[in-house]
């Protein structure tokens, strides 16, 4: 199997380059979609000149990276767009290593379940078997490396492919069961966009799930563990802000990074929810909605964690999703990450409902996005509602998507504990309703 | 509770009888837009330019053209744009004059305006306005044309700077602007004012400016007097001004009793009866065609481009009686621009997207887009059986409780490589077509006899038919046969990218979205492997991209009342070719692109699986 990854791993990376040399690497960095305030390259370049300079970074409001990636371009400025290929080159290899864990782990237990028969006898077709599960690791590394977002967040040099980087770093650790690894990329995750934060809840439920420590209040090991791994969690968060503190000697970062990402005051467009929301509201009600619609990216973490808690992988995967959705930032770089779980779901594929017309409508969107931007900014004939009700529309069927895949999921669950032909009482036959 | 799925039979007659009836409805409706009660007439929605009564009062129209003539003198003399002497002419009449050279190589020589190598200089003269800080401007252009044309848009626009000059409430700055070669020398100046430079010119940078531009005009004038007044709007790509720069048009022509026309059509009352209808509905083609070229159809196509709204105004000199003298004309261009020197923000108000049946008529997107919606939804529909085909197609998966749409693990089973084989093949020919003809037109040239022009033009033709062998060639590269299973994917994938492709392109250019829906869509609907090989090839090819461009030379003529000869209609194609090459090297104008990189592709995938093995 090194082969294959070897292989599309040189593809990736050969795209990657041919497009750094070709006129669309000027293009692309200035797309709203590609790169958001947060993480465009062409603030990390003005964030290293202050920095040069001995000002502070953070002064002029340009510049809203963390005070770690500034030191760590600071040194690799030269080697940029080396650093990003690499860093997409890795995280497609750490998600391809964890899927394939993840996925022996899966195989495993469902032996576990037949030779106990535990399945009904009609849910034989749902068992998943080794031919189309061998894949699948070289299917999410492709999805995620040849993905065009992917690529173009990339060739954008947007600092967001690093982010993806740790998170599937994070996962893969996870998915290992290193919990102090785990715990140690979290806490970089977080401090680079607060969002993962969310996903502390299912690489613990995972991380106790490996160890055989069923998730219940009385139990001390429980409680052993889970203060074990929150500790080394804030301890790593904790150093890392404190080491940016020693840094920069300021605090200037906290507002000018988590302030930024968590007050929204820059309203450029992109394709999340936010902007338009923000540039139309009266002044006195944005604090109330910001709390609102932040809010909202934390709070589906505790019914998911409750409904998927013995599925920790596919809640890191909701979580992921629900962030990119959600963030007040989003990229494509973003949406990527989660697209590129989308072939380890393969065997959901039978109950998803509406998968063409979410694929149609993600598609059409991706391709009017530039052309309605080309009709507001340079021919003035449109104007941002036309821009905004296509990333209402691209954020819909994403949440469709999400919730198909979820849908499916908790379907396929169902089955493999009822039997695949649900009778009503009366005998007739039943469907099944996601309340 | 999920029906099963109708008999193949019954269902292709019904998707069959829905798509015809789309098609039917969605051309119906577009020709219906010409009909007037459908239609809204045109109101000025700015307020800035309604409610004010100006005088117009412009006296000097005998002496614009006395001046038009000692201009024709000089340019006789100089045998070419007189600098000189403009330089002087518009400094005595108290502007600041400046000049801008220019040089442009063309790809190959335009054999229709005969130019290749373009060297030229604009004249330009600002009138700094007295009541304002100046950060506004509006913009007088008048061509300096080869020959006897346009002398007396010269002298018009020479007249009215002296007569503007002697005026006090201006509030923007007015550039008056003396442009050589028309378009090239509009390019150039416009990319000088803006600071930009999209499409490689060598140009020297402007001396002098004046504020934003807020609007501009285009003044085409070759006789003494004149019998009607033409508006000119399709800009570059297709783009139009806004709407209350034709209603101002047409609200002072009325005012001072001018003849007014737009595509060169007089509009008519009588809608009622089958001939003022085919007159209106003309008139809207004629639209329609002008902007699905996407060529700027007059001096005023450029300014579009960086927001400014724009339009060109021709005198027509035809054999009635009604004359209108150039007093009169001036008359008018000075209350126009007196409106405009109101105006308090950019024109925005009224519609940016509309189609104009008569100069007073207009339909807005939300009237026409419905007539692209219905072909649209043809392609939606059939990607949807498709889907639903592909889904039901192996056999041992009915089963009622996975719901009715069930795929075996969808596109990726018939092999990725069978799909993306046509796919990369269809796109490299469309590359091969975008950039072989100016490239290899050296080459054409030693070893064939014919110019550059030609050479371009038929290496393009040879290209395209060239890429009507490709499904051979496809199926070289393929070991495997190719399966049921395997065109409908591709014939999905192709459907969907159709649909998109047309989407992005209506939303931008409606026209030419509409004119590609009606000629693609029905052979992207029918096409399958199974349909006589013969009949169905020659259908494709009849409605391929390049015959319809064919086609619209034709209906274009003919609308136009010059109806030419299938010979001198070959010619006319060739040459439209020609200049599609020539304006997007020259303005950026998108449609040979378009055409080559996406369309033709997409055309070739359904090529493709017409010939499916």
């Amino acid at each position: 199997m090194a082969a294959p990854l070897t292989l599309l791993l040189i593809v990736a990376v050969t795209i990657r380059a041919v497009l750094f040399r070709s006129s669309l690497a000027e293009l692309i960095p200035e797309r709203v979609e590609v790169v958001s305030p947060l993480n465009a390259w062409k603030r990390v370049v003005e964030g290293l000149a202050l920095l040069d300079l001995g000002v502070s970074p953070y002064a002029g409001d340009v510049f809203h990276e963390t005070p770690l990636i500034i030191y760590f371009f600071h040194f690799v400025i030269d080697y940029a767009e080396i650093v990003f290929m690499m860093a997409d080159a890795l995280t497609a290899v750490a998600l391809y290593l964890a899927v394939k864990d993840y996925n022996k782990t899966v195989f495993r237990k469902q032996k576990y379940a037949l030779e106990a028969e535990r399945y009904p006898l009609d849910c034989l077709e749902l068992i998943r078997t080794p031919k189309e599960m061998y894949y699948i690791p070289l299917k999410v590394a492709m999805f995620y490396l040849l993905n065009p977002f992917t690529i173009l967040s990339c060739v954008a040099k947007s600092t967001c492919g690093l982010n993806n980087a740790v998170i599937a770093l994070f996962i893969l650790c996870t998915v290992k069961g290193s919990s102090l690894m785990s715990a140690i990329f979290l806490a970089l995750a977080t401090y680079q966009s607060i969002y993962p934060l969310t996903l502390f809840a299912p690489a613990l439920l995972y991380l106790l799930q490996r160890l055989y420590i069923p998730v219940n209040w009385q139990r001390s090991s429980f409680w052993l563990f889970t203060t074990q791994y929150t500790f080394m969690y804030l301890g790593s968060l904790c150093v890392m802000v404190c080491l940016s503190f020693f840094l920069l000697s300021s605090w200037d970062f906290l507002s000018s990074v988590y302030g930024f990402i968590l007050s929204v005051p820059d309203l450029t467009p992109n394709i999340g929810l936010f902007w338009y929301f923000f540039a139309e509201m009266f002044e006195h009600f944005r604090l109330f909605f910001i709390c609102v619609f932040q809010i909202n990216v934390f709070f589906y973490t505790i019914p998911l964690s409750i409904k998927l808690k013995e599925h920790p992988i596919f809640l890191i995967f909701m979580q992921i999703a629900i962030i990119s959705i959600f963030k007040s930032y989003p990229t494509v770089g973003d949406i990527a990450l989660y697209m590129a779980f989308l072939p380890a779901w393969n065997h959901l594929y039978r109950f998803l409902r509406n998968i063409f017309l979410v694929s149609v409508v993600l598609l059409a969107c991706s391709a009017l996005f530039p052309v309605l931007w080309h009709l507001w900014i340079y021919a003035g004939s449109a104007n941002s509602n036309f821009y905004y009700a296509i990333t209402l529309l691209f954020n819909v069927a994403q949440i469709l998507l999400v919730s198909d895949y979820f849908y499916a999921y908790l379907r396929r669950e169902h089955h493999l504990t009822h039997g695949l032909y649900l009778k009503r009482k009366d005998g007739s036959e039943a469907t099944l309703v996601l309340k | 509770y999920y029906p099963p799925l109708r008999p193949v039979r019954s269902r292709w007659l019904a998707l069959a009888s829905y798509s015809v009836m789309c098609y039917l409805a969605g051309v119906a409706w577009f020709m219906g837009l010409a009909f007037e009660p459908f239609t809204l007439r045109t109101y000025m929605s700015e307020n800035a330019m309604g409610s004010t009564m100006v005088e117009e009062r412009f006296p000097a129209g005998e002496r614009a053209l006395a001046t038009g003539r000692e201009f024709a003198a000089h340019k006789k003399k100089v045998g070419g744009m007189p600098v000189d002497w403009l330089v002087k002419t518009m400094q005595s009449r108290g502007l600041e004059v400046f000049t801008q050279s220019f040089t442009r190589k063309l790809p190959f020589p335009d054999e229709n305006k005969e130019r290749y190598m373009v060297r030229g200089t604009n004249v330009y003269g600002i009138l700094r306005a007295p009541r304002a800080p100046r950060t506004e401007a509006l913009v007088l252009s008048a061509p300096c044309s080869e020959g006897n044309n346009n002398n007396q848009a010269v002298g018009l626009l020479l007249g009215l700077a002296q007569y503007f000059r002697s005026q006090i409430h201006w509030a923007k700055d007015i550039i008056f602007l003396v442009n050589e070669h028309d378009l090239i020398g509009m390019q150039a100046w416009l990319e000088g004012y803006h600071h930009t430079n999209t499409t490689g010119g060598d140009w020297s940078p402007l001396q002098g400016r004046g504020g934003s531009i807020q609007a501009a005009l285009s003044l085409e004038l070759s006789s003494d007097v004149i019998t009607s007044l033409d508006l000119v709007l399709e800009g570059l790509n297709g783009q139009l001004p806004n709407l209350d720069l034709a209603n101002l048009f047409y609200a002072f022509c009325q005012k001072i009793g001018v003849l007014c026309t737009i595509q060169g059509k007089l509009q008519r009352n009588d809608w009622d009866t089958t001939s003022g209808y085919s007159h209106a509905a003309q008139t809207m083609m004629l639209m329609v065609l002008k902007q699905a070229s996407g060529r700027p159809w007059g001096d005023h196509g450029l300014f579009l481009r960086y927001h400014i709204e724009a339009a060109s105004i021709r005198g027509i000199n035809s054999f009635r009686q009604y004359k209108t003298d150039t007093t009169t004309i001036g008359r008018l261009l000075e209350g126009m621009y007196r409106k405009l020197n109101n105006l308090l923000e950019r024109l925005h108000q009224s519609y940016f997207f509309y189609l104009m049946p008569s100069l007073s008529r207009f339909v807005s997107i939300g009237y026409y887009m419905p007539a692209f919606g219905l072909l649209a939804v043809i392609l939606l529909l059939r990607a949807l059986d498709l889907w639903v085909q592909l889904g039901a197609s192996p056999p041992g998966t009915e089963d009622g409780v996975a719901g009715g749409v069930q795929v075996s693990y969808g596109p990726s089973s018939p092999g990725v490589l069978s799909i993306l084989t046509p796919v990369v093949i269809s796109h490299m020919t469309g590359v091969a077509l975008y950039t072989l003809p100016i490239l290899s037109q050296e080459m054409a040239v030693q070893h064939f006899p014919v110019s550059e022009t030609e050479a371009v033009v038929l290496t393009a033709i040879a290209i395209y038919t060239a890429g009507l062998a490709l499904p051979h060639n496809t199926h070289r590269l393929l070991q495997g046969e190719g399966t049921e299973e395997g065109w409908r994917v591709l014939k999905l994938v192709a459907l969907l990218y159709l649909a998109v492709l047309l989407g992005c392109t209506a939303l931008i250019n409606f026209s030419l979205g509409f004119i590609l829906a009606l000629s693609l869509v029905p052979i992207a609907a029918f096409i399958t492997p199974h349909t006589p090989k013969a009949l169905s090839a020659a259908i494709m090819v009849l409605l391929s991209p390049g015959c319809t461009l064919l086609y619209c030379v034709f209906v274009f003529q003919e609308l136009q009342e010059t109806p030419v000869s299938l010979q001198d209609g070959w010619m006319l194609f060739l040459s439209v070719i020609s200049q599609g090459i020539l304006d997007h090297a020259l303005y950026g104008s998108l449609v040979y692109p378009l055409l080559a990189l996406l369309i033709y592709p997409c055309w070739l995938l359904l090529w493709n699986i017409l010939f499916w093995k």
